[in-house]
């Protein structure tokens, strides 16, 4: 409840609010199975462990991926992606080439930027068009050979735009770059199958997919993962360890230093069970059909202009309103019971590019009904009356 | 919805439309203040005249908050001392934070709903960190001389 009116969540973007189940399978792995994994011989810490990997066996048909050793859990989505950019320090060379797009969320700008002051390597930016959508053309005259990395969000969380990565990775490969895809936002709405994809690392979070927070998961090809360079060294990723020379385990361990989450990869699994049970497929259908009757409702509203009107799109409404900040809204929006995003959503340069500070973000999650969204509306009426915009 | 009332009053709608002191300086002391969480930016040039705020003005862009405490406060301040500025921020700051009362403090009253929304406070409170900002450049000058 909020200012007397039931939650509507529409923050989902952000993240997600966890089914019970989650909820129930942490409380029982604290008050039943609970111990530290890949280390005691006792029953509490095979439980632990079978516990912990059984996510990582889901994760290889959640994500199509070939096998464990391709499943790599970190603590979140922003730590996978450092993971990736440090373990490739070795690879480049001053003047080689990391391109990626104008929308990128700072998660996916900001590890890239610190490797080429690390490498002196170049950043390149393609951009986009006024509705949201890669300039492809423009993306391929980027490519040369001094690209080594490609790295794309494959859903914006500031503007929905579903990118074509497919085609992107196809490109990028013919130029013998690697491409990495930012699935933060793809994973709870989309079916995910890597080798479709044709990329060669995916990174995801928990808690956008209704999991806990402090979970996130890497997929790499074997290959690619092999030629990484641990980003963290310590317990758990080591097969000996004297003073003189340490020798490292095999994946996936090797990029697991330390005690993990434990318990968040566990919530990550039932988060994952429960998406099948529903049905990943049912979802994206549900959420379309959510985004085209909430694009319909606001879209007519005087004043408004939604921000990202790709062809493809997944389920986040990004406006502003004339004479309106995007906080103001957001406070009007608050206390209608409507919960929202107001800010610039970590995509600065994005921002920049629409001549905005900040929008308003409405995203749809799978709970998400028609009548949140009459919510959003009505809500977005009555501020605009307020503020007589 | 009397909350949503009790935060944006008549006042504070009419200054975040029609901001006064809306304006620049020229050879004034200024300050910039940027609230990294939202992108709001403002300037806010203060001229004195010894101890004493003869002018205030403020550029910028921001929510109806920010932009109503900015353009208030540049009302209040005029003709005060560099003192009672520095005093009425901290009564200002207290009353956003509910850890002060309304007493004292004019107009800047209609203020005391921020109170109930935390995430709101440094909206309010930007102008005013801002323009401390630009009296301590503008004190700076004057000792160097």
């Amino acid at each position: 409840m909020r200012g007397g009116k039931p939650l509507v969540y529409l923050d989902n973007a952000a993240s997600t609010q966890k089914p019970q189940a989650v909820i129930d399978s942490i409380t029982r792995f604290y008050t039943e199975r609970y111990s530290n994994v890949h280390r005691g011989v006792h029953e509490l810490s095979e439980l632990a462990t079978g516990d912990y990997e059984a996510t990582r066996e889901k994760l290889i048909p959640f994500l199509n991926a070939a096998c464990r050793e391709e499943i790599i859990f970190t603590h979140g989505t922003t730590e996978a992606i450092n993971l990736v950019a440090h373990g490739l320090d070795a690879r480049f060379k001053p003047g080689d080439e990391v391109l990626l797009s104008e929308m990128e969320h700072h998660s996916n700008i900001v590890p890239w930027q610190m490797l080429c002051e690390r490498t002196g390597a170049v950043l390149r930016v393609a951009a986009i068009d006024d509705d949201g959508d890669i300039l492809l053309d423009a993306f391929e005259d980027l490519l040369n050979k001094r690209t080594r990395m490609v790295v794309v969000s494959h859903t914006s969380n500031a503007l929905g735009t579903r990118n074509p990565v497919e085609r992107i990775a196809e490109m990028a490969h013919a130029h013998g770059a690697l491409v990495l895809l930012d699935g933060a936002q793809a994973a709870p709405h989309e079916p995910i199958d890597v080798e479709a994809l044709g990329c060669d690392f995916f990174v995801l979070s928990g808690h956008k997919m209704y999991g806990p927070t402090g979970v996130g998961v890497l997929w790499g090809r074997r290959d690619e993962l092999e030629g990484l360079a641990p980003l963290l060294g310590g317990g758990d990723m080591i097969d000996t360890v004297t003073f003189e020379k340490t020798t490292y385990r095999g994946l996936p361990h090797r990029l697991e230093a330390g005690t993990p989450g434990i318990a968040g990869v566990i919530g990550l699994g039932a988060a994952i069970d429960y998406l099948n049970a529903v049905g990943i497929e049912r979802i994206a259908a549900h959420e379309h059909e959510l985004l085209e009757y909430g694009t319909d409702r606001i879209r007519r509203i005087p004043g408004l202009r939604l921000i990202g009107t790709a062809k493809r799109k997944a389920a986040i409404l990004s406006f502003v309103v004339d004479g309106i900040h995007a906080h103001d809204m957001g406070t009007v929006l608050d206390l209608n019971g409507v919960a929202v995003r107001a800010g610039h959503h970590c995509a600065q340069p994005l921002m920049q590019r629409y001549g905005v500070v900040a929008t308003v973000r409405a995203s749809i999650a799978m709970y998400n009904t028609r009548a949140d969204l009459d919510c959003l509306a009505e809500g977005i009426v009555q501020a605009i009356e307020m503020f007589g915009a | 919805m009397n909350e949503l009332r009790e935060l944006y009053q008549e006042m504070i709608l009419d200054h975040g439309k029609r901001p006064r002191n809306f304006r620049t300086q020229e050879n004034t002391p200024s300050a910039v203040g940027h609230n990294p969480l939202c992108g709001d930016r403002i300037t806010v040039y203060v001229r004195t005249a010894g101890n004493r705020i003869e002018d205030v003005s403020f550029q910028g862009s921001g929510c109806a908050i920010s932009t109503a405490s900015a353009s208030i406060m540049t009302e209040a301040l005029r003709g005060k001392t560099v003192d009672d500025a520095q005093a009425l921020f901290r009564r200002f700051h207290a009353l956003v934070t509910a850890e002060g009362d309304d007493t004292e403090i004019g107009k800047l009253a209609v203020f005391k709903g921020v109170r109930a929304f935390p995430m709101r406070v440094k909206c309010a409170t930007l102008a005013w960190h801002t323009l401390r900002a630009a009296l301590d450049h503008a004190e700076a000058p004057v000792t160097t001389e």
